[in-house]
């Protein structure tokens, strides 16, 4: 039933959208649907072809119910207008290849730039993956009434503004593409370091996030930059289990028990990324997996290509600079040169102030200075980091470390 | 579909050569887009120093000079558009040459 779930429901959800442009009354046959699935299949059993179930339960949900309405030729005439909408008459569950279009329609739609962006993450979670808004809120710690008023704006502005239903031309793709990826990254990233609040990761999260990533890959398969991305989060999924200790702190890479990275994710992960580096156009996205893709490779920190890493992301900085990924090149320069080099490095990003507020900046700088046996320097930054961490498990993690480099003789 | 694209410009980016052949590119903006039919009417208005902003309050008819917010950017024109969507009003309003010295608002007329 949960597999069913999400890999239907965004199929169905955006399939009925295209044929009544409403997307509440899409979303509430689909609810139906599977509430009368979970009310019969227990007793009948489960159908052979449970997608094309629920779909024609939904489809005809969302005829009595315009019918009732006495709505139905008006939507229906409004969206054959449109040109390529469908009716409510054509078989739904029989074109399989025009169901997959309306779910790269929907995830276009939902990731429309004239949305704000908490919007777009709400609607996506709600729309594609169907999460209920109260899981979305608890997600992303807000009360139920704010996200259900962030959904609503976002669909209000749907139909007021007419934000169009339907993949982008081919003018407009790669920059609309772009912003889908991102919010799938967004999401990824909420799920995997919650930004504050008691959870360091929000499983689900992750998973729909992943899900998504990989039925975008599949809609898009000349769009190496989507397998790039499924890959990214792939390599990063895969350390889930050994990213936590018992009481929900984070153990660093290197301390990791790489035993318990998930095999077939990083078989997938890596699969993914050769796939999507054949079309020799390495974006972002690539080039982070391929960096995620070193560290899978490595037994442990000693065994890991650092110098590879140091040119990965040497060519990240010149296609996407950013603050961040020049930390992290600072890190794998640290790695490969040794600690002085790394931060040089880092000292000279304090320096231009860009980075002076992120906790992670400090943490790195605490980290260098504690192998260099500068203890009392390295105490004072983990301090400023710990200042400005963003969740408890965070902190716990810098207090830990603040104590090492406090003691006497420090682990160098 | 109809919108009002409100034309806003930065007086802080509209230097005199930002603005120089300002008047040249607006006019051909307005051709190209009353030659598609998406701009159904618009024009510039009169600086802000012209504004006079009218409130009626408790019966009596209160008069100020200027517009009624004080704001880095100021409408310095409007034309209402006619776009299949909003894809299509983005598309336009982008190739507005004040789009580069200010920014441009589109917001659709409410129906019925």
């Amino acid at each position: 039933m949960a597999a069913a779930f999400t890999d239907e429901w965004g199929r169905i959800v955006a399939a009925l959208i295209r044929r009544t442009g409403d997307w509440d009354l899409a979303e509430e046959c689909a609810q139906e649907a599977f509430a009368q699935a979970l009310a019969r299949w227990p007793a009948d059993g489960v159908p052979d072809r449970p997608g094309a179930w629920l779909t024609t339960v939904a489809k005809n949900r969302a005829i009595d119910r315009l019918r009732r309405e006495r709505r139905g030729t008006e939507l229906l005439e409004r969206n054959a207008a449109d040109g390529e909408a469908a009716t409510m008459n054509e078989p739904m569950d029989d074109d399989e290849s025009g169901i997959e279009d309306d779910r790269l329609r929907l995830i276009f739609t939902c990731c429309h730039p004239a949305l704000p962006l908490e919007g777009r993450v709400a609607l996506t979670l709600r729309t594609l993956a169907g999460l209920t808004t109260a899981e979305i809120a608890r997600a992303f710690l807000v009360s139920e009434p704010t996200m259900a008023k962030r959904l609503v704006r976002a669909k209000g502005k749907i139909a007021a503004a007419r934000i169009p239903y339907r993949v982008p031309p081919a003018h407009l793709l790669p920059e609309r593409t772009g912003g889908v990826l991102a919010v799938l990254y967004l999401l990824f990233n909420e799920g995997y370091a919650a930004s504050g609040g008691p959870h360091l990761i929000r499983a689900q999260l992750c998973d729909e996030a992943v899900r998504l990533a990989r039925a975008l890959s599949g809609l898009m398969p000349d769009e190496p930059e989507a397998a790039g991305l499924l890959a990214l989060m792939l390599f990063h999924h895969s350390r889930r289990h050994a990213r936590l200790d018992a009481a929900g702190d984070l153990i660093t890479l290197e301390e990791q028990d790489r035993g318990q990275w998930d095999v077939a994710e990083i078989a997938e992960g890596r699969a993914q990324l050769e796939a999507a580096l054949r079309h020799r156009r390495a974006g972002p996205y690539q080039l982070q997996a391929a960096i995620a893709a070193c560290h899978a490779d490595a037994v442990d920190v000693a065994d890991t290509d650092w110098a590879q890493i140091t040119s990965l992301y040497d060519l990240l900085t010149e296609v996407m600079p950013s603050p961040v990924v020049a930390l992290n090149r600072a890190v794998a320069i640290a790695m490969s040169r040794g600690p002085e080099a790394g931060l040089e490095v880092i000292d000279g990003l304090e320096a231009s102030g860009e980075l002076a507020r992120y906790h992670l900046l400090h943490a790195t700088r605490a980290d260098l200075l504690r192998r260099l046996g500068r203890g009392d320097e390295a105490a004072a930054a983990y301090g400023r980091a710990r200042e400005l961490a963003g969740s408890e498990a965070e902190r716990r993690f810098l207090d830990r470390r603040l104590a090492e480099a406090r003691r006497p003789g420090g682990d160098g | 579909m109809k919108y009002l694209m409100f034309v806003c410009v930065d007086h802080e980016l509209a230097t005199p050569e930002a603005t120089k052949d300002m008047g040249e590119r607006a006019l051909a903006w307005m051709q190209e887009m009353d030659g598609r039919g998406v701009r159904v009417l618009g024009n510039r208005l009169e600086d802000i120093s012209t504004a006079t902003t009218v409130r009626v309050r408790g019966g009596e008819v209160v008069l100020a000079d200027g517009p009624f917010a004080e704001t880095k950017e100021l409408v310095a024109g409007f034309d209402i558009l006619e776009c299949a969507d909003l894809d299509e009003a983005i598309e336009v309003a982008g190739k507005h040459p004040v789009a580069q010295i200010g920014s441009l608002e589109v917001r659709p007329f409410a129906e019925d």
